[in-house]
């Protein structure tokens, strides 16, 4: 990833920022400038929120054919995280066996490092997300 | 009152039994914890780093109390793991605080790093610069495969706020001693530290720790028995043991803040994770004194009282010290060397 990408994104993917709808209430991840709902009426309205990081397994598969950078992680777990303020997010599950992943399982997010532009260029961090303690 | 007003650790969830340290590398299995005092240690996953740790601690702390990002007048990040060699950890944090305001900064001292933060943004509140500032020491420490420091080179980290505000612990004193003394040193462009083996204990662990112990409870006035709890710098876990006893402390004012046996060195996490482990059992009117020490060769001392607004105080909010350090994930040693990346591969 360029670098200017990763910069513009960072607030969100270092916090989980994300937008809100002020007209239908409808809450974005990543965040959007306009509502889809609502259209023209939300332009220039949208508000930030900071999602709590909590959520829940909403689907999951387990990686065996890696992409680049991902070798020493595989197997790993990418899920699909639906959280209560309403965005499903998509993101791994670190620090668990694959085995022990299941839908509903409850999960929060963690800050980790999320991938490097090889060993000179930067380092890209950002959320994943790891089960609850029980 | 100038003090702690929120702390947080963290302490990745990965292990390594020193045994099987010792298996990979011919030594006894009992070689290890009788002679260091050491069972494991943590590792860091693949993907943390010490500015991860840095922020999964700073975290733990908000969790107990929130500081709003524009009120955090300082951070200093202390680790000799930064991620960058040239780009601050420091900035990062802020960015992660939305802190836009703060003076940032990285510090680097071995394993002191983290407590010369603490005494930085301790001055710039006294000073009356800033109301709150952020501390953290953290590492993902490196020691070369087969060392003695293989045994003991962690990952952890702790964060604090310091302010005058709702302080539930107040720094009554800091006295820091320093000279230069080169036990532990890694040049540019090196991958693994080198160390002077035996020279690391008498002449600086025990020279730095113990001078600095003494001149600050001279200047604060007091004796090792008006200290309920005495945190140590913990290369390994029989130092911390020896000083103590040498400067007159017992083992039940010492053993509290001693996790080095159970997780390792953490480095520069290490003095700030062992008092993190004291705080979060402490009661108001404990009195503590935590002395650090960074190879090269450094301490800071810290004496330090809880005050009564550790009751109205969430301590529950995150994690303690010992709940990270018992959620553990026991590794083998190939696994240890995926993990911290010392598998060389064509590029």
């Amino acid at each position: 990833m360029v670098v200017p990408r990763f910069w513009r994104e960072r607030r969100y993917r270092y916090s989980l920022i994300g937008t809100r709808c002020p007209v239908c209430g409808t809450v974005y991840f990543p965040p959007r400038d306009v509502c889809p709902k609502c259209g023209r009426e939300s332009v220039g309205k949208m508000e930030e929120v900071q999602l709590s990081g909590k959520g829940k397994v909403y689907s999951y598969t387990v990686v065996h054919q890696n992409v680049l950078g991902y070798k020493y992680q595989k197997p790993y777990v990418m899920a699909i995280i639906e959280t209560p303020e309403g965005p499903k997010i998509t993101g791994q599950i670190v620090d668990v066996d694959p085995e022990e992943v299941h839908i509903g399982m409850p999960v929060h997010a963690v800050f980790r490092r999320i991938g490097e532009d090889g060993k000179a260029g930067i380092i890209q961090y950002g959320y994943k997300f790891v089960p609850d303690e029980e | 009152m100038v003090g702690i007003v929120t702390y947080g650790s963290y302490v990745p969830i990965y292990r390594i039994k020193t045994a099987e340290i010792a298996r990979m590398w011919g030594d006894k299995p009992e070689h290890p914890e009788k002679g260091l005092g050491l069972l494991a240690k943590s590792v860091p996953g693949y993907d943390e780093d010490a500015a991860t740790i840095a922020v999964e601690a700073l975290r733990n702390a908000l969790k107990r109390k929130n500081i709003p990002g524009e009120k955090i007048g300082a951070i200093f990040v202390g680790s000799e793991s930064h991620p960058y060699a040239v780009k601050p950890t420091a900035s990062l944090i802020a960015e992660v605080v939305g802190a836009y305001k703060a003076h940032a900064a990285d510090l680097e001292f071995a394993c002191k790093a983290g407590t010369a933060a603490m005494q930085n943004v301790y001055a710039m509140i006294k000073a009356g610069m800033i109301d709150y500032g952020i501390a953290i020491g953290t590492d993902t420490s490196q020691g070369q495969p087969g060392d003695a420091l293989d045994y003991s080179a962690s990952a952890g980290g702790t964060a604090y706020i310091i302010g005058k505000e709702d302080v539930i612990a107040e720094i009554n004193h800091t006295v820091s001693f320093v000279t230069d003394t080169p036990d532990f040193w890694r040049r540019e462009g090196q991958r693994y530290p080198s160390h002077g083996g035996r020279f690391t204990g008498e002449p600086a662990y025990f020279k730095h720790v113990m001078s600095a112990a003494k001149m600050l409870m001279e200047e604060a006035g007091t004796k090792p028995e008006d200290y309920d709890y005495v945190v140590f710098h913990q290369p390994n876990g029989k130092f911390p043991y020896r000083v103590g006893k040498r400067l007159g402390f017992t083992n039940e004012q010492i053993k509290p803040g001693l996790i080095s046996p159970y997780i390792g060195n953490t480095y520069s996490g290490g003095t700030p994770t062992g008092l993190s482990a004291v705080l979060d059992i402490a009661k108001p009117g404990d009195r503590i004194i935590a002395v650090s020490f960074g190879s090269g060769a450094g301490s800071d001392a810290f004496d330090i009282t809880v005050t009564d607004k550790m009751n109205s105080y969430n301590r529950d909010a995150a994690p303690k010290v010992m709940d990270m350090v018992n959620r553990a994930k026991y590794i083998d040693y190939a696994t240890y060397l995926k993990f911290r990346r010392m598998i060389v591969e064509v590029d």
